[in-house]
């Protein structure tokens, strides 16, 4: 006698099907991974042959973009303060609101509101950016130019920032409220049993345990600020410039990219190629922004048990 | 009746009240009777968690709060610094004074009350700030002024945790150990200087030692504050407490004596059945 027959014959478990199953699974995750570095090289091989033509130095440098009407110059900072323009923009808005809702859904809200509010800020989440776009073209630009003492033009940062704002308001709101709701509640009562008021608890207690969840949600959506596309091409125009006045139009890099992909510019001229130079500055933008968030993560992670 | 004990305690060594006796007056309190409860029932819903409970609880001792899982010993303890009141479902019936006025009044702001009432909890749950910060918690938002380094020196000696955090106070309070934890937990409490400090089974996630310490401490606390403590450990009831109250299933106070006299003689078969390990 050998005692119980435990082999995966006799049991009839898994066998050649468990395996099989690990390899489909690991195709799938390799896929996003493939996807990736694929972009990457083929960023870097058009970056390549734009530098061949334009210096890397004259790219960071010039102040000067314009890469279709002679003269041509490829200074890349117009966009990259159109860029910034509208990041810093939607940041004023979107922080600030982004985190008082999460503090009122996590801390003030009942059960009750907080089921209706919670799925609301998720479907303005999933509404498609041109829609955003439409809608700072026919509502925000003609408030602003009717409450405004200003000229304001049909296009202009003000309006795409506002309207950016917005729409990274529950990316903030939605990931920092389950940061604060994953703080425990011993943490709140240790408050609450000293004394504390529901806003000290708030500011003083929950706000620093979840920071890390807080600061990682800001990044995400500076990071989706930088990267957005549609809303601003179309709030914010085509003009870049340098322009301390936000009632101008200017343009960004995601703007830029769009003007070239709908144009005649022909595969392989220096405007195509510059298409390239400026995805990839972006990418390393965002890139950075994506890791700054994981850092932030495991830097200011507390421990709970 | 088995709650009828409390009766057999109040008046005994009433030395009638003090001179200025400005709250003790409503009632007829002794001097020495911080917490009164009167038919105070607690309700989660449609179910009852504490049957109308009458208890005086005296001022500068250790009171224990026995019974088995869910006899509504913590709902009690809850019920006196108001803590019931984070949960929706929640209702409270009855009163509760504390020095004479009822807690539950519609003009009472458990803010107020708590900054009266301390609070150390089941689980050590230290800020995530530093063990200075801490302590001093209470102390800022309390509004409390004097030599705050002093203050909390003085918590935490108290808390007899000082000597060993005195070199890293910057440090967080997340890295100290559970009884460490636990102790700093009673430094934030106590900083503030409460005139009651609830705790709420401080001890059962420690170890021995450490809860020996916590044991230790509450006894020297008891000096200078009304504890009124819930513990599942009825060994370390007999240990620290003056009183007693014992709490059985349903959430009926079905004793409340001096401690000796509920573990050396207790007047119900029920609670010397749970006393004697029959139940519970």
């Amino acid at each position: 006698m050998s005692g119980t027959d435990l082999t995966r014959s006799a049991t009839g478990v898994g066998g050649r099907t468990d395996s099989l199953v690990r390899y489909v699974f690991f195709a799938c995750a390799a896929l996003s991974v493939l996807t990736t570095v694929g972009i990457i090289v083929v960023l870097l091989e058009g970056s390549v042959e734009f530098f061949r033509t334009v210096s890397v130095f004259e790219f960071l440098t010039g102040t000067e973009w314009s890469p279709l009407i002679e003269p041509v110059s490829y200074g890349v900072l117009p966009l990259v303060w159109g860029t910034l323009v509208i990041t810093v923009g939607s940041a004023l808005i979107a922080l600030p609101v982004g985190t008082a809702t999460a503090i009122y859904l996590s801390e003030y809200a009942n059960p009750g509101v907080r089921s209706v509010v919670k799925p609301i800020l998720e479907v303005l989440a999933g509404i498609p950016t041109i829609v955003y776009g439409f809608f700072a073209l026919s509502f925000i630009t003609p408030q602003l130019q009717r409450v405004l003492p200003w000229e304001v033009g049909t296009f202009n940062a003000a309006a795409g920032a506002i309207v950016v704002g917005v729409m990274i308001i529950p990316m903030v709101s939605s990931l920092s409220e389950d940061a604060m709701h994953a703080v425990p509640d011993e943490l709140r009562e240790g408050a609450y049993g000293l004394g504390a008021t529901r806003y000290e608890v708030s500011t003083d207690v929950v706000l620093p345990a979840a920071v890390s969840g807080i600061l990682a949600s800001y990044v995400l959506a500076l990071s989706r600020a930088i990267g957005e596309t549609m809303a601003v091409t179309l709030a914010a125009g085509m003009a870049p410039q340098f322009t301390t006045s936000p009632l101008e139009p200017i343009q960004t890099m995601t703007a830029y990219m769009v003007q070239i992909g709908i144009s005649d510019v022909s595969v392989g001229s220096i405007g195509y190629q510059s298409l390239f130079a400026v995805g990839l500055t972006l990418f390393v933008m965002t890139f950075s922004m994506n890791v700054a968030s994981i850092w932030i993560r495991s830097r200011y992670r507390e421990e709970y048990r | 009746m088995s709650d009828t004990g409390p009766a057999i305690e109040t008046s005994i060594e009433a030395e009638t009240d003090t001179a200025r006796g400005d709250s003790g007056g409503v009632d007829q309190q002794t001097a020495e009777t911080v917490l009164s409860a009167r038919d105070l029932e607690v309700f989660y819903g449609d179910e009852r968690a504490l049957k109308p409970v009458n208890a005086e609880i005296t001022e500068k001792k250790v009171t224990a709060i026995i019974g088995p899982s869910g006899c509504g010993k913590s709902t009690f303890l809850r019920s006196i610094n108001r803590m019931n009141d984070m949960i929706d479902v929640c209702r409270v019936t009855g009163e509760l004074r504390f020095k004479g006025k009822n807690v539950y009044d519609e003009d009472v702001d458990p803010v107020a009350l708590r900054r009266k009432v301390g609070m150390v909890f089941q689980k050590p749950n230290p800020f995530p700030k530093s063990i200075y910060d801490n302590v001093a918690y209470g102390l800022k938002i309390q509004g409390k002024d004097g030599d705050r380094d002093a203050q909390v020196e003085e918590a935490l000696r108290r808390a007899a945790l000082w000597d060993e955090v005195k070199a890293k106070l910057d440090a967080s309070g997340l890295d100290l150990s559970g009884g460490q934890q636990q102790r700093l937990c009673i430094a934030r409490a106590i900083a503030p200087d409460p005139e009651v400090i609830l705790m709420d089974e401080p001890a059962s996630a420690l170890d021995p030692v450490a809860t020996a310490q916590i044991e230790d401490l509450i006894e020297e606390l008891s000096r200078d504050y009304t504890v009124v403590i819930v513990t599942h450990n009825m060994q370390q009831a007999a240990r620290i407490s003056d009183r007693t109250m014992v709490f059985l299933t349903g959430g009926e106070l079905a004793a409340f004596d001096d401690t000796q006299a509920i573990f050396e003689n207790p007047k119900s078969q029920r609670v010397e059945d749970y006393i004697t390990g029959k139940f519970g």
